[in-house]
């Protein structure tokens, strides 16, 4: 028997919200939900670890240790205890970025909670993108917009941070206003859209919009199928 | 050029940053080199009274553990010591090291940072003991001393009429304290090597109001009147200080002292950082006077002092 049939006829034991299940080893959680019989209305959404919609929460048998993961990301292990959280209740403020200026004291000032850090790390033990979750609500805490942008940049906002925190604290939201703070204030203007924006305006393509429009959708599935696609 | 870590902390890199921005250079003027801490979070702000409250410890232990990993990266070499300017990080980074010494709350703390090892963004090691806070006023007094500060005046503040404002943090309580908490002289000591006068203040170990400054200005504004009435009916120019938040107080708050006592001048505060960047004859940008950061501005008496 080779490794991949092994693995293909070797089961491990999950528990779904306390429900036990026997399930193909070498599935990821979400495949062995629906594998189960569940199906996904909700924390379910790029199946590629890009849209954070999977978060779930699970711990192993025989470990205290509570764990933290992306349902399409991570694989299923003998005796794991498997519960979703579809969707964060989380504080978010309103605000109109063109009233905003990127100063030191915005952050204090949208989300004062940031004060009561006490620098424990839960939540970059929670975060299932491995970023350093505390180091980015300090560096907010002292106003380094920046140091923000740059170490939350690859956050999901999946919300597992801010269920672990012991100071109630919203990290990705005060990441989201970060990195758009140092976008609209503080990155350089790309140039090509600048001129790409004229073009619209003086209305370079609108000809050939209405000819796409006036298009049949027959016609327009060949010419989407035979578009140029971005070189790998 | 010696080399020490350094610990900013939040106030000195945004409203206090006329304070690090000249204690830097005052301080690489002197033969030594702050080293930031390549990574640091919040002090803690104040030290938990609650003994059991662990948690809250973790903070100022953090970044102790940066010294330790300072060293191991050679980035700074046996050097156990820590530089804040702010009295409320040294505070609060001194105090840990006196909780510490119950080697339960030591054992527990390392235990949960064991843990860490396991992700990204945590901490490899668990804290040893043994890095110290030191206050710049400490390192002035003990490392440096008043002769050499003396020789590096090239503008005496001849004729300079300044008080001293300390505050709490950096005087109690006794185990923390740099200096004689009821009679500390080392900001008066460092202003006579300048060549300034030091103008008495009996109410420079007062509570400052704290951050009551937040949503009872009223109560900080007849504290900042009282801490200050004395000394400048006495002729002091200038307060000179050494804590982001007196320093906040005395100034931004004479605002309000104002509107409530209309015998109180107008007079600029500054740290005694600022005014050693002044005696050193240290480029103006090092002085930090003309960031927009003090309420009262200093220049109009620097300039009649023919200092600016």
């Amino acid at each position: 028997m080779t490794e991949v049939d092994r693995e293909k006829k070797e089961k491990v034991r999950i528990y779904i919200m306390g429900r036990e299940y026997k399930v193909p080893a070498g599935l990821t959680i979400m495949k062995a939900m629906e594998y189960a019989g569940y199906r996904f209305v909700r924390s379910s959404g790029c199946r590629g670890g890009f849209c954070g919609a999977c978060a779930t929460i699970y711990r192993v048998k025989g470990d205290y240790k509570l764990r933290m993961a992306l349902a399409c990301q991570e694989t299923v292990a003998d005796g794991m205890y498997i519960s979703q959280i579809p969707f964060t209740p989380a504080e978010k403020p309103i605000y109109n970025l063109e009233e905003l200026s990127p100063s030191a004291n915005v952050f204090l000032e949208y989300y004062p909670e940031i004060a009561k850090c006490v620098s424990c790390n839960t939540c970059t033990k929670a975060c299932p993108q491995d970023l350093e979750v505390m180091d980015y609500v300090q560096a907010a805490l002292r106003g380094d917009l920046q140091e923000v942008a740059s170490l939350s940049f690859d956050c999901i906002t999946c919300g597992l941070c801010a269920t672990r925190c012991p100071a109630e604290i919203v990290p990705y939201n005060i990441a989201l206003l970060a990195r758009r703070l140092y976008g609209k204030y503080v990155m350089p203007k790309a140039k090509h859209v600048e001129e790409r924006i004229k073009e619209i305006e003086s209305g370079k393509f609108n000809e050939e919009l209405q000819k796409l429009m006036q298009t049949s959708v027959d016609n327009l599935k060949g010419i989407y199928e035979k578009r140029e696609i971005e070189p790998e | 050029m010696v080399k020490i870590p350094y610990y900013p902390g939040c106030a000195v890199q945004t409203t206090a940053r006329n304070y690090s921005i000249s204690g830097i250079a005052v301080a690489k003027k002197l033969g030594i080199e702050l080293v930031e801490l390549p990574k640091w979070n919040c002090c803690g702000v104040f030290p938990s009274l609650a003994t059991d409250d662990l948690m809250r410890h973790l903070a100022p232990i953090r970044n102790l553990i940066h010294v330790q990993e300072m060293n191991e990266n050679g980035i700074v070499q046996n050097e156990n010591r820590i530089i804040t300017f702010c009295s409320m990080c040294y505070h609060t980074l001194k105090e840990v090291n006196l909780f510490l010494k119950d080697a339960e709350k030591m054992e527990k703390i390392n235990a949960f940072l064991e843990r860490e090892k396991e992700f990204v963004g945590g901490v490899k090691e668990g804290y040893r003991g043994g890095v110290e806070a030191l206050d710049f006023l400490e390192v002035l007094r003990d490392m440096v001393g008043y002769d050499r500060i003396a020789k590096e005046v090239k503008k005496p503040l001849k004729g300079l009429k300044v008080t001293p404002y300390y505050g709490c943090l950096v005087l109690r309580p006794r185990e923390i304290g740099i200096d004689d908490p009821e009679n500390p002289t080392v900001l008066e000591d460092i202003l006579e090597a300048l060549g300034a006068e030091a103008i008495d203040n009996p109410n420079r170990t007062q509570c400052c109001g704290s951050y009551h400054t937040v949503d009872r200005k009223d109560i900080v504004a007849k504290l900042t009147y009282d801490n200050l009435i004395y000394p400048i009916r006495n002729g002091a120019e200038v307060i000179v200080t050494c804590c982001p938040l007196c320093t906040f107080n005395l100034d931004h708050r004479q605002k309000e002292a104002i509107k409530l006592h209309r015998d109180l001048k107008e007079t600029p505060v500054m740290y005694y950082t600022q005014l050693m960047a002044v005696a050193f004859g240290l480029d103006k940008q090092f002085w930090g006077v003309d960031l927009g950061l003090h309420y009262v501005d200093p220049k109009p008496l620097l300039e009649a002092k023919n200092l600016y």
